[in-house]
């Protein structure tokens, strides 16, 4: 047998580990494991597949939690959380949806362009390694204030911002995958870390479902794609480390969209060849990653030789090339002596290819550079990390936050201005602007595309529709991270019901800061915790989703934001529900109860200028009733809308579901708008509240709905059928927005500060 | 009858086109390669469509590479037999650089890629693309491009206009054609232009993503249904 290369010989020093992320004991531990001392290669690869972004070292315990109970439409699941790439649920006639959220918040930090472009390129990627064509993507971003006072601030948040939405256009429009949908939303938490997490969603016909598994030992294992050169080195300790302003550009990776949609349309035509065996990406730690998740799938062992992978750059060494993230390269597992099938097939689609290596049953991972042997190590060792339990406790400000006595807080004087002002902060103003630079109907599937509760994609060749909708929320979970966590979940299932899809499963991308504080691992329990029973409740188990901890940058870290992202199917898509009132003259009606809750309303912050109070509380069971009226009123065909009541409270729903036009020249010359106004009159029950709380406050579980007269005792008795709260709240129609007794605005004004509130915070007058 | 949905590496709007011709308007349609080449490639079809999408990658400038590809000789040679070729969005960038058309397109204005739903004048139904349409007639299709600017020199611009060479206008609901309406720069609100001979037509927007009401608007039947019935009289 060969030997490693400088065996025995190589005592790392402390900032060597700190290079590969690994601590002192960690190092240990793998030597204990190996039985010998790691050399230099073998080291970097232990510190990319031990880091939080491969390992999940810290989370893995508390993912756990999410497969705790059973979960009843969980029949629908056909790959879970952690078997391969991507979830997939059944959405019937033999089609999968395949689905998952991933995070690029480090590169992004750096490099935003290319940060958030590759960022689209790799979640996409690993959709179409599992069969499935990508329909659609949807990405929830977070930024600092765009309006910050100080100057310098909030031209930094703008650069952000402006190349982040850049790059994720750039890189979705080019590989023809309509960015459908997705959010956006401002605080100063985000400042020096914004958040870029990317959903892709795909369609594969079940039979074809393909997997990263290593098998049949002397198959070919085969490098597609770009070359390998020295960007990204790192990227996946990069990511698990606190402080992306530490570090630098070179460990961005640059995207080249043309190269991923070639990729794409060779690996999906490479499906139906005989040779294909596997498939897998290349993201974060290259090929360490990918061969080590092969090996360890197929229950095998994979040689790999390095001098046989393309470089873009002369001298690179082993290590480079094991830890590379040049993006757009794909790893397939080929029959033995199909090699020239198999690279004649990309090389149609103008793709070049390297035979690397072959398919062992040795269960090792070996690394040659022509006869050295760079690396050989067991894969069961990189893909079991150490594990971490730890106790988290509350920070006692938050606590004491959320504790705060709002009581004393003054109502404003004027409710149709602060109703104005809310309407045009950015976190609630219309996205136009963002969503205006995303293809959103390439493919021909887009039913109901951005700025309602949820995208609607129809799925040629059947009756049915799929709905999807992102949901975060980092103000509450900062607050209240357990109640938070439930309501992320059960507001993204929202989204999905108001369009009249059932929520079928969930995706989650994990955005906290340093797991190792006490406090931060408190927030990272709860949230998840509160996720957990949530998905449960609503019936929506988790089928994928990635983890980004280190989010931090001079030692504070940001909100917890978990995302979620929630997948429904529509039986039927011709009865799909708009968010906006239909027509003048129906009933507007309000699904739900209003309670005096202004804590940790987006109200507090804009208006009052702060955060804290206790987050809404949510009632599972009343939320499941309530999305399940909506559901049934929408398949009876009972209403002609149906919109959640989130951010900005009922005032603010209420006016998103008017239209008419609102000061956009090019945009008001897109369609015809009709002018529907609202005419309401607050019901008894909210008269004894705040006036505040009634307009703004975020309590859950509601959404508001329209309909016809004669459709007014289905929808009582549905709602009673149910134990569901509904108020007729007034009626559609008019050129104003009255909400008696409260507040009464121009139609005009009201969407005008709506339409046009993200570009004055974009241009500094707001 | 029979359409060939050209595919350039980088092409993403060919599914779009084939499902609409075939699903849709229940026309026959073939995929045809970049790379095939000879007068045969292209003798069996009525039409031939160059999709929308970014054709290797719109590296160099958008649509420079495609034009030069084998299949364009043959494109070339059935645009001057006169049979119809219709560039959609990057198929009309790519007819452009191949000069089938005149003029070239330049970045949006706004620097930005633009996509919404937009309002066309129909400047003239004398084509066999448009014929389905009233003369003036506003449709909606939608937009996505970022480089979409329509320019030509003063003397190409006057010789297109003199010639109704113009098809298709940004214009606002009422049909009105002004500068606020215009979603990407393009000189006199251009959208989509046909050479002097009204065989060959280029456009923007995109016709087959307006052809089913569940996608939010049909009036983009008016081009196909155009085709069939220039086919079915021809």
């Amino acid at each position: 047998m060969t030997t490693v290369a400088q065996p025995e010989t190589f005592q790392p020093t402390d900032a060597q580990l700190r290079e590969v992320a690994l601590s002192r004991a960690e190092y240990e531990q793998f030597c204990e494991r190996l039985g010998r001392s790691p050399n230099r290669v073998e080291l970097g690869i232990c510190g990319a597949m031990w880091s939080e972004h491969c390992g999940y070292k810290n989370s893995k315990p508390l993912l756990k939690r999410f497969r705790d109970r059973p979960i009843k439409s969980a029949a629908r699941v056909l790959v879970g959380a952690g078997e391969e790439n991507a979830g997939a649920v059944d959405v019937g006639d033999g089609l999968a949806a395949i689905f998952k959220i991933e995070s690029h918040n480090h590169p992004s930090a750096v490099e935003p362009f290319q940060g958030a472009a590759t960022g689209v390129g790799g979640i996409v990627r690993d959709i179409f390694t599992m069969g499935a064509r990508p329909i659609a993507t949807l990405d929830s971003l977070r930024f600092g204030p765009l309006d910050d006072p100080n100057p310098v601030k909030a031209a930094r948040n703008r650069y952000l911002f402006e190349n982040v939405v850049g790059g994720v256009g750039h890189y979705s429009n080019c590989i023809g995958v309509p960015n459908a949908g997705g959010e956006v939303v401002f605080a100063k938490s985000y400042a020096e870390n914004p958040l870029v997490n990317a959903m892709c969603v795909g369609i594969a016909h079940i039979d074809k479902i393909a997997s990263a598994r290593a098998t049949g030992t002397g198959n070919s294992v085969i490098l597609v794609g770009a070359d390998t050169g020295r960007d990204g080195l790192h990227g996946a300790t990069f990511a698990s480390v606190d402080d992306p302003q530490a570090s630098h550009r070179g460990v961005v990776q640059v995207g080249d969209p043309f190269r991923e949609k070639l990729l794409i349309e060779a690996c999906l035509e490479a499906l139906d060849a005989p040779w294909l065996v596997g498939m897998q990406d290349l993201g974060a730690a290259g090929l360490t990653s990918s061969t080590v998740e092969c090996a360890s799938k197929g229950q095998s062992g994979i040689e790999i030789d390095v001098a046989k992978v393309s470089r873009r750059e002369a001298g690179m060494t082993a290590y480079e090339i094991m830890l590379s993230e040049s993006q757009e390269r794909m790893l397939l597992i080929v029959e033995r002596g199909r090699e020239a099938d198999a690279q004649a097939l990309f090389a149609r689609w103008g793709l070049h290819s390297d035979v690397i290596g072959r398919v062992t049953d040795d269960q090792l991972v070996r690394v040659m550079d022509g006869d050295t042997v760079e690396a050989e190590l067991p894969h069961d060792i990189l893909t079991e990390p150490p594990m971490y339990v730890r106790d988290g406790v509350e920070a006692s400000h938050i606590r004491a936050a959320r504790e705060r006595d709002l009581s004393n807080l003054p109502v404003p004087d004027d409710l149709g201005a602060t109703l104005l002002r809310l309407l045009a902060a950015p976190n609630i103003a219309s996205k136009r602007l963002v969503y205006r630079r995303y293809d959103t109907t390439v493919q021909t599937n887009t039913v109901m595309g951005p700025g309602g509760d949820a995208t609607v994609l129809r799925l040629k060749g059947t009756p049915r529709a799929i709905a999807v909708a992102t949901d975060g929320n980092g103000r509450y979970c900062y607050l209240d991270p357990l109640v938070g966590g439930r309501i992320v979940v059960a507001e993204a299932a929202r989204n999905v019901s108001c369009t009249g899809a059932t929520p079928l499963a969930a995706t989650d991308c994990l955005n906290f800061g340093n797991p190792e504080k006490p406090a931060v691992y408190y927030q990272l329990q709860q949230a998840v915790e509160g996720m957990a029973q949530a998905c449960e409740a609503l019936g929506t188990p988790v089928i994928s989703g990635n983890v980004s901890l280190y989010n931090e940058s001079a030692g504070e870290p940001i909100y917890p934001t978990p995302i979620v992202g929630v997948l429904g199917l529509l039986d039927d898509a011709s009865k799909r529900c708009p968010a906006k009132f239909q027509r003048a003259g129906e009933i507007v009606a309000l699904l739900g109860e209003t309670r005096d809750e202004i804590g940790a309303s987006e109200y507090l912050e804009r208006i009052h200028g702060l955060v804290a109070g206790r987050v809404p509380d949510i009632d599972l069971d009343l939320e499941v009733g309530v999305q399940a009226v909506c559901r049934e009123a929408i398949s009876q065909g009972l209403i002609s809308s149906a919109h959640d009541c989130s951010d900005g409270g009922l005032a603010v729903a209420l006016v998103e579901a008017c239209s008419g036009p609102f000061g956009i020249p090019e945009d008001d010359a897109a369609r015809e708008v009709p002018m529907i106004g609202v005419r309401v009159e607050l019901p008894e029950p909210c008269r004894d509240l705040r006036p505040d709380a009634a307009l703004f406050g975020e309590t859950q579980s509601r959404i508001v709905v329209s309909l016809p007269a004669a459709s007014w005792d289905a929808l009582s008795d549905l709602a009673k059928r149910h134990g569901v709260p509904l108020y007729c709240l007034g009626e559609t129609g008019g050129d104003r927005v009255g909400i008696a007794p409260h507040l009464d605005v121009s139609l005009e004004a009201s969407l005008g500060a709506y339409e046009t509130g993200l570009e004055k915070a974009l241009k500094g007058d707001s | 009858m029979n359409f060939a949905v050209v595919v350039f590496p980088g092409s993403n709007c060919e599914v779009d086109t084939f499902h609409t011709a075939t699903s849709v308007f229940g026309q026959d349609a073939e995929y045809v390669w970049h790379e095939m080449r000879g007068p045969e490639t292209l003798d069996r079809f009525d039409c031939v469509v160059l999709p929308g999408g970014f054709a290797h990658g719109d590296y160099l400038r958008v649509g420079a590479i495609a034009a030069i590809s084998p299949v364009m000789e043959a494109v070339q040679a059935f645009a001057e037999r006169g049979g119809l070729v219709l560039g959609i969005c990057n198929g009309f960038q790519v007819l452009l650089e191949a000069q089938l058309l005149p003029g070239a397109v330049l970045r949006n204005n706004s620097l930005q890629h633009r996509a919404q739903w937009v309002h066309l004048r129909v400047e003239s139904n004398q084509t066999p693309y448009t014929r389905a349409y009233e003369q003036g007639q506003v449709v909606t299709y939608p937009i996505s491009h970022g480089d979409g600017s329509y320019f030509a020199d003063p003397q190409t611009l006057a010789e297109l206009e003199t010639h109704g060479q113009v098809v298709f206008r940004y214009c606002g609901a009422a049909g009105n054609v002004t500068p606020e309406v215009n979603p990407n720069g393009s000189l006199n609100n251009i959208a989509g232009i046909r050479n002097r001979r009204g065989n060959v037509l280029g456009l923007m927007p995109h016709p087959e993503r307006a052809c089913e009401a569940i996608l939010g608007g049909e009036d983009g039947r008016g081009v196909f249904d155009s085709l069939v019935g220039a086919m079915v009289s021809a």
